[in-house]
């Protein structure tokens, strides 16, 4: 299988996906590390792609999105974003929409303590 | 080979003439860059929209273990 065709069914046969440096237990990059923080912390279950372990998802998954960067976050299989999108989302309240409107489980009470520590 | 701030503004500044850019090395350390991006075009962009268009100013700058561009946080809006 290609590796366009193992991102697509990754990210279409999970519901929430980061494609990261590193793993959700231990990210190798400070911006892989601060959305696999996210969400740890709100509690959401994700499946987590380390790229540094495959040089054809790494340059796949930048293909894949037409995004040059690591990480990318994907829901429902649509891509949402990059560690600094993530986090402007995650302070507006937007990420918690776009889980309420997909039916992805998180705590709405760790979502406000980040806005709470981040205001 | 690490970039300098105004390598960075420059290659933003042709895609974007009338932008108001604002990079700052968030490290002291010349390889961790913020780029603050406004400009009137990202007005009918999403946010995927708005920094794909700059990371494409940047021309493959960002790509690959060897980018010259290691860290660039963005921030793209349209002027308030």
């Amino acid at each position: 299988m290609s590796a366009q065709d193992t991102i697509k069914q990754t990210v279409t046969s999970n519901d929430v996906v980061l494609y990261m440096k590193g793993t959700k237990e231990m990210p190798q990059c400070g911006f892989s590390s601060r959305v696999a923080g996210v969400l740890n912390f709100m509690g959401v279950e994700f499946t987590d792609v380390n790229v540094l372990a495959d040089a054809d998802i790494r340059q796949g998954i930048k293909d894949y999105t037409d995004w040059p960067t690591i990480p990318q976050l994907y829901v429902k299989g649509e891509f949402v974003g990059g560690s600094d999108i993530i986090t402007e989302m995650t302070l507006s309240g937007e990420l918690d929409k776009l889980f309420d409107d997909n039916s992805i489980d998180y705590s709405k009470e760790a979502a406000d303590k980040i806005r709470a520590s981040n205001a | 080979m690490a970039m300098q701030a105004q390598q960075i503004e420059s290659l933003i500044r042709d895609a974007f003439p009338d932008a108001k850019i604002t990079i700052t090395d968030t490290a002291g350390d010349g390889n961790h860059w913020a780029a603050e991006v406004v400009d009137e075009s990202f007005r009918t962009m999403n946010r995927v929209q708005q920094q794909r268009a700059v990371y494409a100013s940047l021309k493959g700058k960002m790509d690959g273990p060897n980018g010259a561009l290691h860290a660039l946080a963005l921030t793209t809006k349209a002027p308030e």
